[in-house]
This record gives structure tokens, sequence and C-alpha cells, in this order.
């Protein structure tokens, strides 16, 4: 109870400082609009808010299938293959050294104003922290278990699918958490940029317009769809990946 | 209880053994006999080398040049042999059954389930065929492991302190139906307790010094497991202890 109840506390007094600052100062609503007005925005725009998440929420879904399945896919190459690990693991790390918000505006010349480039931004920002720590619970096998695949006589190709996938699979649940608190990063990067629709998109024509409690309701409906979307993310991988040790509670 | 399908047992020799790690040399010119269907129990304090001398039975690390080792009927041994660590090595991922049944999923077999339930029977797990590993204590752990080492049915059983992790009453339950399970097989098992191996060993030798010597065979009469009011056991253990504390010197 107080698990819920201690977040929507804090939430609460941070908006009554807000509110009080904004009355005590006088600063105008186009600036910095107080809760309130914020609040009012959200309740009249909020079929034109939930339509732009609903195709932010797509962009992030896509990506972060897009981008889990190549970072996956990378890693087991990686890992596999010493020739791939010369030759591919400079590109990978280059892929991370690369900012999103320096090729978005490429994604969206190549891919269009459309969901693609979005997807494409989110799952570029998604593939590195999938790839490097599935890569790395893949390359630290428990020792124990290869020496006992060795003397059971085990075929190379059910040493990686039966014992180091599996036991990699922990690994690639935190990759896959970290994936899915940046997939919005991405998702509103590509939509920055250049977009017809999404939350991003529809922040910037706030701003243009001076609808900064627009902007600001916008805003925490991304926060809380990227909260939620963590929380289900999390979850998912809480069901498939059981045997995962809990060594921190992250409520 | 018949989980054993007797599978041909032969003796083992290995000649001027030798590994060397990081420059330094573990053992070298070292000549050791294991006999058909016996236990030797392998004795010796921590680093001594003599994980490393199973580990190179076992092919897990390479041998210095004109290391031999020899079955005695001629024929490699290569899949002809169990391995059971310290650490149980389930995978967390499978339940019990699994777990037990890894060295033919490893190896793309056809998995045979009933056998796998017979021996967890035999173990004393049949009612955790279906848990997780994590479920498990300590000592059920080390049992399914046990259960799992009995399902590769391999002549040549080699344990690294298999029991070493666990509590007092928990190890000499597990000795005892160790003992019995591997009867007439060929086993090498490694332990730093000279109880446990004066409890199942037909043959002890102490292994000590830099590069590390075998010490004489000792060979307890009796049969294993061998109660532990058997008479000449203190004294036995004594000497044992005495060889040790001479080698830590």
């Amino acid at each position: 109870m107080m698990r819920v109840l201690r977040p929507l506390l804090v939430l609460a007094g941070v908006c009554a400082a807000w509110e009080l600052v904004v009355r005590a100062t006088g600063v105008p609503h186009y600036i910095l609009p107080g809760p309130v007005r914020v609040a009012n925005a959200l309740a009249a725009q909020h079929a034109f808010i939930l339509e732009n998440a609903a195709t932010t929420l797509l962009e992030m879904l896509l990506g972060m299938l897009l981008g889990v399945a190549c970072g996956s896919v990378s890693a087991l190459l990686l890992a596999q293959s010493r020739a791939v690990r010369r030759w591919f693991l400079p590109l990978v790390l280059a892929s991370q050294a690369i900012p999103v918000f320096a090729i978005a505006p490429l994604l969206v010349l190549w891919l269009g104003f459309g969901i693609a480039s979005k997807v494409a931004a989110a799952a570029l920002i998604i593939f590195f922290p999938v790839t490097s720590a599935f890569y790395d619970g893949l390359v630290r096998t428990e020792r124990g278990w290869l020496d006992l695949a060795h003397v059971m006589g085990a075929r190379p190709a059910a040493i990686l699918l039966r014992l180091r996938v599996p036991a990699a699979l922990p690994a690639l649940a935190s990759g896959i958490r970290v994936a899915a608190a940046v997939a919005p990063i991405g998702a509103v990067i590509g939509e920055w940029v250049g977009a017809s629709a999404g939350l991003g998109f529809l922040m910037l024509q706030a701003n243009a317009q001076m609808q900064v409690d627009l902007l600001f309701a916008a805003l925490s409906v991304l926060a809380l769809f990227a909260i939620a979307f963590y929380a289900a993310i999390d979850r998912l991988l809480r069901l498939l990946v059981p045997w995962q040790p809990v060594t921190s509670d992250s409520d | 209880m018949k989980t054993d399908r007797s599978p041909s047992v032969f003796d083992v020799d290995v000649r001027s053994g030798g590994v060397s790690y990081a420059g330094a040399k573990l053992f070298d010119g070292l000549d050791l006999h294991l006999a058909t269907g016996r236990t030797m129990c392998l004795l010796g304090p921590s680093g001594v080398g003599k994980s490393t001398l199973l580990r190179l039975i076992a092919g897990l690390v390479p041998g210095e040049p004109g290391t031999r080792i020899e079955a005695g009927d001629g024929r490699p041994l290569e899949g002809r042999i169990a391995w059971m660590a310290q650490q149980d090595l389930l995978c967390p991922w499978l339940d019990v059954r699994g777990n037990v049944l890894l060295g033919s999923r490893l190896r793309g077999e056809p998995a045979d389930a009933a056998r796998a339930d017979a021996l967890l029977d035999a173990v004393g797990l049949s009612d955790k065929a279906g848990a997780m590993p994590a479920t498990l204590s300590g000592g059920q752990r080390q049992r399914a492991a046990l259960a799992r080492t009995l399902m590769e049915d391999r002549p040549l059983v080699l344990m690294d302190e298999p029991f070493g992790a666990l509590d007092t009453i928990t190890r000499w339950r597990l000795q005892e139906l160790a003992a019995t399970l591997l009867a007439g097989r060929t086993v090498v098992l490694v332990t730093h307790d000279p109880r446990e191996a004066l409890r199942i060993g037909h043959e002890i030798r102490v292994v000590a010094g830099s590069p590390a010597r075998l010490g004489a065979p000792l060979r307890p009469s009796g049969v294993v497991p061998r109660p532990l009011e058997a008479p000449d056991l203190l004294a036995l253990e004594t000497r044992l202890i005495g060889e040790l504390a001479g080698a830590a010197a």
C-alpha cells in the first residue's frame, strides 16, 4: 500500500510546490503553466493527446521488437564466431558512439515522415544495450557447466542453445530492461526531427504555438506511458525468466 | 533398487602424468592406477592439484607431452566418463527431471524419462521430479546431481569434492547413497576429508607437495560404505591426518 502511496504523495507535493511557485511569482502561463492549467489542457484535449500517444507507443513497441531481435542475433553471432568478433565488435561499439540525434534526420530522409523512421531510431538506441548485455551473458557461461557438457559429450549447437543461451537469459533480460527505459527517447527524437503524429510531434507543435500547457500535458502522458511501458516489460521478463536472481527491489 | 545397467567396467592407468599451470609444474611424472570397479579417494589439502589430476583424467585440461591416460581395455576414455563437481551445476531453468536428463538433451539423444524417475526414486527425490532447483535444499540439489551423474551410466565416474559444501549429517547420508549406487564402477573421488575417504574409498592416496606426489596407497578393510564405528578407522584417520599435516608443514 505504502509502495503505491509514497510516489503519489511525492508527486502531489511536487505539484503543490509547482502551483505555489507559479502563483507566487506570477510567471506568465506561456512560460510556465501551473499544474491546474496543465490538467485542464489534458482534460480538454485528451482525445487528441491519446491519439498521438498511441502512435508513439506503437513506435516504441515496434522499435523494441526490431531492436531486441537485431541485438540478440548480433550477440549470438559475436559470441559464436571469433571472425565476427574481430570484424564487427568495433562496429557495434561505434554504433553506440554515434548519437541517434545525429542520424535521426538521415533516418527521416531515408525512411520518410511516417512511423518507419521512428521505429528505426528507437531500434538503434535499443540495439546496443541488448547486444552488449546478451553478449556479456553468453561469454560468461559458468565454467562448471561447460566442463560438465564437455564430459557429457555435448554437441556444440546444443551447448549454445541448451546451456549458454538459457544461462544468458537473465543478462538479456537486464539488457531489455535498459532498452525499455530508452525506447521512448528513440521514438520521440524521431518525432522531433520530422513527423505528422506522435507525442514528440505534438509537443513541438504546441511549443511553436505557445500552447505550453498542452506541451506539459503531452509530456506528462509521455512520462506515464514510459513508466507503464517499463513496468509491463519488467513484469513480462519476470514471467519469462523466473530464475533471475533478484538482487535489489525496484518498486 | 536396480538402477545400474552394468556398463563394461575397466581399470585406468595414468602414466607420466604432468600438468603445468602458468609456468609452474602442478605435478610431473605421476603414475596412478585405478582398479576396476573400485573407488579411489585422492586426499589432500586445497590447491595441491588433486582436482587438476581429476580434470586431466576427464580430458578437461591438457597434459604435458608424454602424459598417457589409458583404459585397461585399450579403447579411448572419451564418452565413458561421468563427472560430478562440488557445485551441483543444476540448470535453474530446468526442473529436476530435466536436469537429470541433461546429458541426453545435450547429446540430442531421446530422453529416457522412466529411467530418470527411477534414479530420482533411488536418491530419494521421487516427489521432486517436477520441482525447480531453486526450491531444493543443498542436500536435495546434490542428490539431484548424483542422479544426473548416474543417469549418464558411465563405467568411470570422477567426483570432485561432491559433498564438500554439505552439512555433516547430509554429507554422511549422501556418502552412503553414493557408495551404494556407484558400486561396481571405477570411481575417483577427490576430497579433503579423511573420514569421507575412509568411509567410501577402497583405496586412499594422499596428494601432497609441489609438484604434487602421491603417498603410498592405503587400503582399509571392510565393505564400503564403512560404518563410522568400524574398529580400525580411527587409527587410520589419525594416520591420514598425520600424513596430511606432515605434507602441509
